[in-house]
């Protein structure tokens, strides 16, 4: 019990190990939120292509000298703000928005090959960007991070009932005065800047054990909008911290540990769902 | 609606419409395809703008957000994976325009949503998702939205269509009741009229950029109706003296559009 106290008190002890767990901490209660609106609204593949912007965006950061995080930005909200201006939204449903999302991918990831060649043969950066520097951020990342998450939690949290209506039934929403369309623009943005967020974290490749996971799960398990959200955080937290617990344990890479949790535990639910529903029926 | 006319994409949809519908009556908008049925309705509701004239509603110029007007747009069936309850929608019809989460329980808004979930006959499924329900049930779910606010203007954008006879009878009886005994004014565009026929207080024609409205008995008669549709339409006369509108087959049964 002692030897097990002091282990998990090890986990506090080093400055590395404390950025990583905070980070990891607003990271995951973002990504939960956002991943929420994400699932119910259908716009995987839009916070995917949002993610793969972020290598591009991270290397293009990194090469012109500023910070990693500061170039995600920059493409993350970019890509964002030229999926939202040219899908058509409403009417058009989603096919539309899901080609201009394929154009904006292919582009994002050439720029990417090209960046990839800049960086004259430094592996072990792009390896970073691709799955992750938790163990690896600063404290003024660290407070960078925190400031924004916080302000996107309080703007999703404004914009919550409005958005939740127009992700589900965007006619009436907009009957009842609800602007749906500068919701939908202004929700890829804060997709923009939580995937941007959680890349330094899991990486562009593994974006979806955070964002879209926890979510999945939760609406396996409830279908009322409020509890849904809030299990999507709890899970997402949940995911973020027991990987990286373990991880500091293990020789082995955080993101592998956070996604295997993600997708056995969306899994289960999944099944047991399922399961449920040949009972009952 | 005084002198009112939109025009979309450079084409005039309707023009020089002049129309006055009465607080409690029961009023169907029919057309052929295309004629701009819903357009008529989402210029009522605020949602489309005018290119001439002006739209009252109970008094005031029509606006987006009003509470007084209940809408229930062209058929949307839910997708079956979308895990929202029917009661949430109900409440997203009272409450989704607020900003910020809903911190505070508000006992009144929550009874609201019982009362007009029990006024539709939707108690024993509105706590399952959307999704999962059949047809009828979700219509049924959607019209408690459209009422939620305390709507006495009822606006419904084909809401028998893709329903099966069980359904449109339910459907219909339970609009009637709505305007009848809530005395909540009723404007319903049909594709097919004959389930709402029986109860009209009035009907609205809009054709060829015109709308013309008139008592049922004046207007569904099968020299105006073939002039309107520019198609052989003709009205029979049940035994028990209802009428019944038939059309030929490849012009009435299009795939619903506006």
């Amino acid at each position: 019990m002692t030897s097990a106290a002091s282990l998990l008190g090890e986990l506090f002890e080093f400055h590395f190990m404390q950025n990583a767990l905070l980070t990891g901490t607003v990271v995951a209660v973002l990504a939960g939120a956002v991943g929420y609106f994400v699932v119910l609204r259908g716009q995987s593949f839009a916070a995917h292509t949002l993610s793969q912007v972020g290598f591009p965006g991270a290397a293009a950061g990194v090469l012109v000298h500023a910070s990693p995080l500061a170039g995600l930005l920059v493409f993350c909200v970019g890509a964002a703000l030229g999926i939202g201006f040219a899908g058509r939204g409403l009417d058009a449903g989603r096919r539309d928005e899901s080609a201009v999302v394929g154009t904006i991918l292919a582009f994002s990831l050439g720029l990417g090959l090209l960046f990839a060649r800049l960086y004259a043969g430094s592996v072990q950066g792009i390896y970073a960007f691709l799955f992750g520097t938790i163990l690896g951020i600063s404290d003024s990342a660290t407070a960078t991070t925190a400031a924004l998450a916080a302000v996107c939690l309080v703007v999703l949290t404004a914009i919550a009932r409005p958005l939740l209506f127009a992700s589900i039934d965007p006619d009436v929403a907009q009957a009842r005065g609800v602007p749906v369309r500068a919701l939908s623009i202004a929700f890829l943005v804060l997709v923009a800047v939580a995937v941007a967020q959680t890349v330094q974290i899991v990486g562009t490749l593994l974006i979806f054990a955070l964002l879209i996971a926890p979510a999945a799960a939760a609406q396996q398990v409830t279908s009322r909008p409020w509890v849904g959200l809030g299990l999507s955080v709890v899970l997402s937290l949940a995911f973020t911290w027991v990987g990286l617990t373990v991880a500091y344990f293990s020789i082995y890479p955080v993101g592998f540990f956070i996604t295997t949790l993600a997708f056995g535990c969306y899994l289960m639910l999944r099944l047991l769902r399922e399961a449920r529903r040949r009972v009952l029926a | 609606m005084d002198g009112a006319a939109v025009r979309l994409g450079g084409r005039t949809i309707w023009k020089d419409v002049d129309l006055t519908i009465g607080a409690g009556e029961y009023v169907a908008l029919l057309g052929p395809n295309g004629a701009g049925k819903s357009t008529l309705l989402k210029a009522v509701l605020g949602v489309q703008p005018l290119s001439a004239g002006t739209v009252t509603v109970l008094g005031r110029r029509v606006r987006r957000g009003n509470d007084a007007i209940g809408y229930l747009p062209q058929r949307r069936w839910f997708d079956p994976d979308l895990r929202v309850r029917g009661i949430d929608l109900v409440r997203l019809g009272l409450d989704g325009s607020h900003w910020g989460l809903p911190l505070r329980r508000r006992r009144d808004w929550r009874r609201r949503v019982d009362d007009v979930i029990d006024l539709v006959g939707a108690g024993a499924y509105a706590h399952r998702s959307i999704g999962e329900l059949s047809g009828g049930e979700q219509q049924r779910l959607l019209i408690a939205q459209a009422l939620v606010t305390g709507a006495s203007v009822l606006l419904l954008d084909e809401p028998l269509e893709s329903l099966d006879l069980n359904n449109q009878q339910a459907i219909s009886g339970l609009v009637r009741r709505v305007c009848r005994e809530q005395g909540v004014t009723v404007l319903l565009v049909a594709h097919d009229v004959n389930p709402v026929l029986p109860h009209l207080d009035q009907v609205v024609y809009v054709a060829r950029t015109r709308a013309l409205s008139g008592r049922p008995a004046d207007v569904i008669r099968t020299d105006t109706l073939t002039s309107l549709y520019e198609a052989p339409v003709e009205v029979l006369r049940t035994s028990d003296g209802r009428l019944l509108v038939v059309g030929q087959q490849e012009t009435m049964s299009f795939h619903p559009q506006g």
